[in-house]
């Protein structure tokens, strides 16, 4: 098992290697001069010059590549064009709030998906069936900006029962952060639901007419039993690999979301830093993005490798 | 082999000598399609006692599996079943769900075809041997596990202490068959019904897994209801048959009775259709045309469009009953020709 992590760890970093190359190649391309952009109306040739030498842009691209990694390793991204602070620092500093509308978003739509999943496949033909399926298609179809603006109407204007927007730390204060997180969250986790719910019903819907299902029924288990020991620990196995892309896109900042909810976390940061051309914050978000893309599935593999004997771990 | 057969704990006392285990009485079967009801058994009537093998015979779709599931509670949730199941002293077509369920696991074994998929993957075999004793005979998660390599040594595999934690995709098919054989004793039951249980396998392992099922019963004086459509293993563990067609018994009685004077044109042609070593080089024999379609069954004989005689011409619009032609033996045809 130690192993096999260790090999996978390291297949993850030379992932992580060449994204920071793209990363690093993509904002070579996109149109825009930054330091001009940085420098606004204030233009003179000589301190666009000597900027331009201190971040380094007048050295060839290896160089300058080489010269990013080396930082990026240290942990240093480099500094903001807008507020000249260090990125790392902004980057992780939205972190918080990302992680927990993520997280949150994420336990709202297992604690809908799952029941639903499971009930709606067990009775098949059933009212709760066609209500799942009513749901999941009102899920994937209707888009999350437009529910969250219905959910702020709702809520926050007609009941006035929770914040419009705006954010308050998990550590500063729990139950504020609570009332203001659970729009956001349960706008972005309905999606999630949506799309879970589909695939654990017909996931379930094909192990309930597996050969090992109808071995256990000839056993004459409890109902409850046949679905827990063989139908669920079977057919939830995929489901993993659902819920953590899922939760591995979230992690990346639900940037419509965290905009319309005034939301500081990485996907706001990303918006902000395309909109000012904050080139060093925008690849640092972009890097932690896939960092966290990286470190989910690592853990997914671990967990399947787990969670299925046939998996051999070498 | 013989080493294993004192192994076996607890040969209980099985106090019904020559007792019927389990009888099927007109049973039928009908199932809710898309297309129309689609009938697959229709008074299907049978019973195998203590320590017997009877035989349940036919092609693919010919109704042996489903009046199986069916006189078990294990039929699809689209079926209707109709008839009576008696199962030991109990009507099991009288009782709740539950009640049947539990009747069934306690006293019936079941192996089916394939053994790549009738176990679980992710759950060890051991477990899966013993789960029906935890349920049914109240055994302990420790005593189960000491029981399942009990088992497991049973039906020979080997190593069975080191084996019992692994899972189905370690063991071979014929291993696996094993297992499931294993799990099916699991409750020590009255009968086990064994589904085409060698048609997935390898020739050698057929033979191998047959012996195991002999010789277990044997020990065991289990009942055992084998479908199959290979007549070569009926006549060497069967002692009675039925062989049906289109969802009914087209000729039913002692193996000896059936394969002496095989008298349905169905029975003849399968007995023909039986490869034999001594027309080497020769074509196999097949029957001509494919069996009818549960939608759309004949309304007499479903055996007619495809029968090589047609001597009688009742047997085209008319449903043959089951009459007496020997002892014990029965066929549905009117044809009374000369046999052989």
């Amino acid at each position: 098992m130690a192993r096999f992590v260790l090999r996978r760890a390291l297949q993850s970093a030379v992932v992580l290697i060449g994204v920071t190359l793209v990363v690093f190649l993509l904002l070579q391309l996109v149109p825009g001069d930054p330091v001009r952009v940085a420098l606004g109306t204030r233009f003179d040739q000589e301190t666009y010059d000597a900027l331009r030498e201190r971040a380094g842009l007048d050295q060839p691209l290896p160089v300058q590549y080489a010269s990013y990694l080396g930082h990026a390793l240290t942990g240093d991204l480099g500094v903001s064009f807008r507020t000249g602070q260090p990125v790392s620092q902004i980057v992780l500093e939205r972190l918080p709030a990302t992680l927990s509308l993520a997280v949150t978003a994420v336990l709202f739509a297992l604690l809908v998906a799952f029941p639903l999943g499971i009930v709606a496949a067990v009775r098949s033909g059933s009212a709760v069936d066609h209500a799942a399926r009513v749901f999941s298609q009102f899920g994937v179809s209707v888009p999350d900006f437009w529910m969250g603006i219905m959910g702020i109407l709702l809520f926050a204007g007609v009941l006035g029962w929770l914040p419009p927007s705006g954010y308050v730390a998990l550590t500063e204060d729990p139950g504020r952060w609570a009332t203001h997180v659970a729009l956001p969250a349960v706008t972005v986790g309905l999606v999630a639901a949506s799309i879970l719910t589909r695939f654990i019903r017909s996931s379930v819907l094909e192990v309930l007419s597996a050969d090992y299902v109808r071995t256990a029924e000839a056993k004459g288990l409890r109902n409850r039993v046949v679905i827990v020991r063989h139908v669920l620990r079977n057919a939830l196995i995929p489901v993993v690999t659902v819920v953590a892309v899922q939760l591995a896109s979230l992690l990346g900042g639900v940037i419509v979301i965290e905009v319309l909810f005034a939301w500081p976390g990485i996907g706001r940061l990303t918006f902000d830093a395309v909109q000012a051309r904050d080139y060093p914050v925008l690849q640092g978000a972009v890097l932690l993005v896939a960092a966290l893309f990286l470190l989910v599935n690592l853990l997914v593999d671990i967990l399947y490798a787990r969670l299925d004997p046939r998996i051999t771990v070498k | 082999m013989s080493e294993r057969t004192e192994r076996m704990p607890s040969q209980r006392q099985r106090p019904r000598t020559d007792s019927t285990v389990l009888s099927v009485d007109d049973l039928t079967v009908t199932i809710g399609t898309r297309r129309g009801p689609a009938r697959a058994v229709a008074g299907v009537s049978w019973q195998v006692r203590q320590g017997e093998t009877f035989a349940l015979v036919g092609e693919s779709g010919s109704g042996k599996s489903m009046t199986l599931l069916a006189a078990t509670g294990l039929a699809p949730r689209a079926a209707t079943v109709t008839g009576r199941v008696r199962l030991l002293d109990h009507e099991l077509t009288a009782l709740p769900d539950d009640r049947r369920r539990r009747l069934r696991g306690r006293h019936v074994g079941f192996v089916f075809q394939d053994p790549m998929t009738s176990l679980n993957p992710v759950l060890p075999v051991g477990r899966q041997v013993t789960e029906a004793a935890e349920e049914h005979l109240g055994l302990t998660r420790r005593a189960a596990r000491d029981r399942a390599v009990e088992l497991l040594e049973l039906v020979g595999i080997p190593s069975a202490a080191r084996r019992v934690d692994a899972y189905p995709h370690q063991f071979s098919g014929g291993m696996r068959q094993r297992v499931a054989i294993a799990m099916a004793l699991a409750c020590e039951p009255d009968l086990l019904i064994a589904d085409e249980p060698t048609t997935a396998l390898d020739v050698t392992t057929q033979a191998q897994i047959i012996e195991l099922v002999a010789d277990l019963q044997a020990r065991l004086g289990t009942a055992v209801v084998w479908v199959t459509h290979d007549l070569g293993v009926v006549a060497g563990i069967a002692d009675t048959v039925a062989v049906m067609y289109g969802g009914r018994i087209v000729e039913q009685g002692p193996v000896d009775g059936v394969f002496d004077t095989p008298t349905h044109q169905y029975t003849r042609a399968l007995l023909a259709a039986r490869p034999d070593p001594s027309r080497r080089g020769e074509d196999l024999v097949a029957i001509p045309g494919a069996p009818p379609s549960p939608l759309d069954l004949p309304p007499g004989c479903a055996f007619w469009p495809r029968c090589p005689v047609r001597a009688d011409p009742r047997c085209e619009h008319e449903l043959p009953p089951l009459t007496p032609v020997g002892d014990g033996h029965t066929v549905r045809t009117f044809y009374r020709g000369e046999a052989g």
